[in-house]
């Protein structure tokens, strides 16, 4: 059960920023537990973003973002009522989808 | 004799034709959302630079000061730092994210349509003092590059 | 050729040797100012100018706080307070945090305060507590002498997320209109400037004046208001290190740690009267909770 992302936009002359904070522990894989064994990686690997139904964004990710991502970026010539969706998946297999409109 | 050598240089030709023509037939399929392109597991093991041009079959990067990063210049904790990239270059259609000196350099690869500003912005782990290097490559393939330092402290009593 | 010191007198062996003496504790002590020197200043040559190290931390943290991962911890406390939970499977609508009923907004401001129900001067984790356990059934003893690792403390946590949040931008109005808070400020002042533990420090050798650190971290001054409201008032804060929100409970405890104490009990009046104390100080300041910490 994965928990919901927020998403914050900012519309200015059809440009609408999009920033996006997602819940996720982004482990790398490179630390060490207390008994000494690596801890598994854990992390969000493909997030693709929206525009109305149309991929306008995707990306790879590794155990070096951080965690609880944060993620911004900026759609060209949107309206007001466009919708901007967000997903990710990550290597256990969770994925999530989350949505908002633009004002 | 003659005939060999034209053989020759078309064949030669056709090849780069052909090979410029992969990489932006791939770069274009990258956007494709229906083509579920493998997440490059190679890139995201590679332990160098170097490695990591290898395994996304990159020429080697040419610096631009086209490209502006916007980072701390002290990180209070490496563990969150945030990193933007932008740039004036024309039709950049991927942002590849490295930290040089984390044990995997290769954070993060942006794929961009036309209907998103070459802007971008993400916070990475950085695993000590290192440079943050932003490739922008476009769509002809060309690939370029501007890095900055990012010093990583050892913090106080925990905030 | 002699020395100027030697040549008008005759040289007489106390003299000379008082004179020497003179000499050697000026250049010892000469010594010892550049050895503090080096201690404060280690690599003079590359030290960048001062106050910009203070800058550029600044600027780290302001580039991350208006995205500040706490807000994800606040929407979960925010559904965990509505949700059926605890052996008696009911949820936390009601809990009094001193304002009546479920009532948040201006609730974690005057708080730590005095209730009547528990007869006690109770804080924000503290007051979940008897909640959790009046309201839902869950048993505080257990966990108060868990850990912070324990899933209900957790839960506690992102539940003052929650209601911390609700008091953002509002100033401190920790009261002291009866003798249980006056007397809880009082032992939380003591406390501050109680010396003990293996290395004789104290909550005041660190928090009792403006422009101490600890290498790159400032140290607020709990005393003043500025200090306090801005350190009472950032947490519950998203802490960067850990990748999750501590409550003042917890940062008090880390506290305790870092000072060589014993660990102190959650919840307790020790940690309770602390906060009266900062809380008080603040009191004018507004509150910035969630913080974001490094």
């Amino acid at each position: 059960m994965s928990d919901p992302m927020r998403i914050r936009l900012q519309s200015v002359a059809g440009v609408t920023t999009v920033k996006v904070l997602m819940s996720h522990e982004m482990e790398s894989g490179q630390r060490r537990g207390e008994d000494g064994r690596i801890i598994p990686i854990w992390n969000i690997q493909d997030v693709s973003a929206s525009w109305n139904g149309k991929v306008v964004m995707t990306a790879e990710w590794g155990g070096g973002i951080s965690k609880n991502p944060f993620m911004q970026f900026a759609v060209k010539g949107t309206k007001p009522g466009d919708k901007i969706s967000i997903t990710w998946k990550d290597n256990r297999g969770d994925s999530r989808t989350d949505e908002v409109l633009v004002t | 004799m003659q005939l060999r050598f034209e053989e020759m240089m078309n064949t030669r030709r056709n090849a780069l034709i052909k090979g410029t023509a992969l990489s932006a037939l791939l770069l274009e399929s990258l956007m494709r959302a229906e083509d579920s392109f493998a997440y490059q597991q190679s890139a995201f093991d590679a332990k160098t630079v170097a490695e990591l041009n290898k395994s996304l079959g990159l020429s080697v990067p040419l610096e631009s000061s086209q490209i502006s990063l916007l980072t701390p210049e002290i990180a209070e904790n490496g563990a969150v730092v945030q990193v933007a990239a932008t740039t004036t270059l024309a039709n950049v259609r991927r942002w590849i994210f490295l930290v040089e000196k984390n044990p995997i350099p290769l954070v993060a690869i942006f794929n961009l349509t036309e209907d998103v500003l070459p802007s971008i912005t993400a916070r990475c782990k950085f695993a000590q003092t290192s440079d943050f290097i932003a490739y922008a490559q476009l769509a002809d393939g060309r690939v370029y590059y501007n890095k900055k330092e990012v010093k990583v402290t050892l913090g106080g009593c925990g905030g | 050729m002699q020395s100027p010191v030697l040549r008008s007198n005759p040289p007489r062996p106390k003299r000379v040797a008082l004179s020497w003496a003179v000499l050697i504790m000026i250049w010892i002590s000469s010594l010892t100012t550049l050895q503090a020197q080096d201690t404060l200043a280690p690599n003079a040559k590359s030290l960048p100018a001062e106050g910009s190290s203070e800058k550029a931390i600044a600027e780290y943290r302001q580039m991350l706080q208006d995205e500040n991962p706490a807000d994800l911890y606040v929407l979960k406390g925010k559904a965990l307070w509505d949700q059926a939970r605890g052996p008696k499977q009911r949820a936390l609508s009601n809990c009094d945090l001193g304002l009546g009923g479920g009532v948040f907004k201006g609730a974690w401001t005057q708080l730590p305060r005095y209730f009547e129900d528990t007869k006690s001067v109770q804080d924000l984790e503290s007051r979940l507590l008897s909640c959790m356990q009046d309201i839902q059934g869950f048993n505080s003893g257990e966990l108060v002498r868990s850990d912070f690792s324990n899933p209900e403390r957790v839960n506690l946590s992102l539940l003052a997320a929650y209601v911390a949040s609700e008091s953002e931008g509002l100033p401190f109005k920790v009261p002291l209109s009866n003798a249980a808070e006056l007397e809880m400020y009082r032992a939380g002042k003591k406390l501050f400037y109680y010396r003990a533990g293996t290395h004789d420090f104290s909550c005041s050798t660190c928090h009792s004046d403006d422009s101490r650190r600890i290498r790159l971290q400032d140290l607020p001054n709990l005393t003043t208001q500025a200090g306090a409201g801005f350190a009472y008032g950032s947490w519950p804060a998203y802490r960067l290190s850990t990748g999750s929100v501590w409550t003042m409970q917890q940062r008090l405890a880390d506290c305790f740690r870092q000072q060589r104490f014993p660990k102190p009990i959650f919840a307790s009046h020790a940690t309770i009267a602390l906060s009266v104390y900062m809380g008080v100080n603040a009191n004018g300041a507004k509150a910035a909770a969630p913080g974001l910490k490094r």
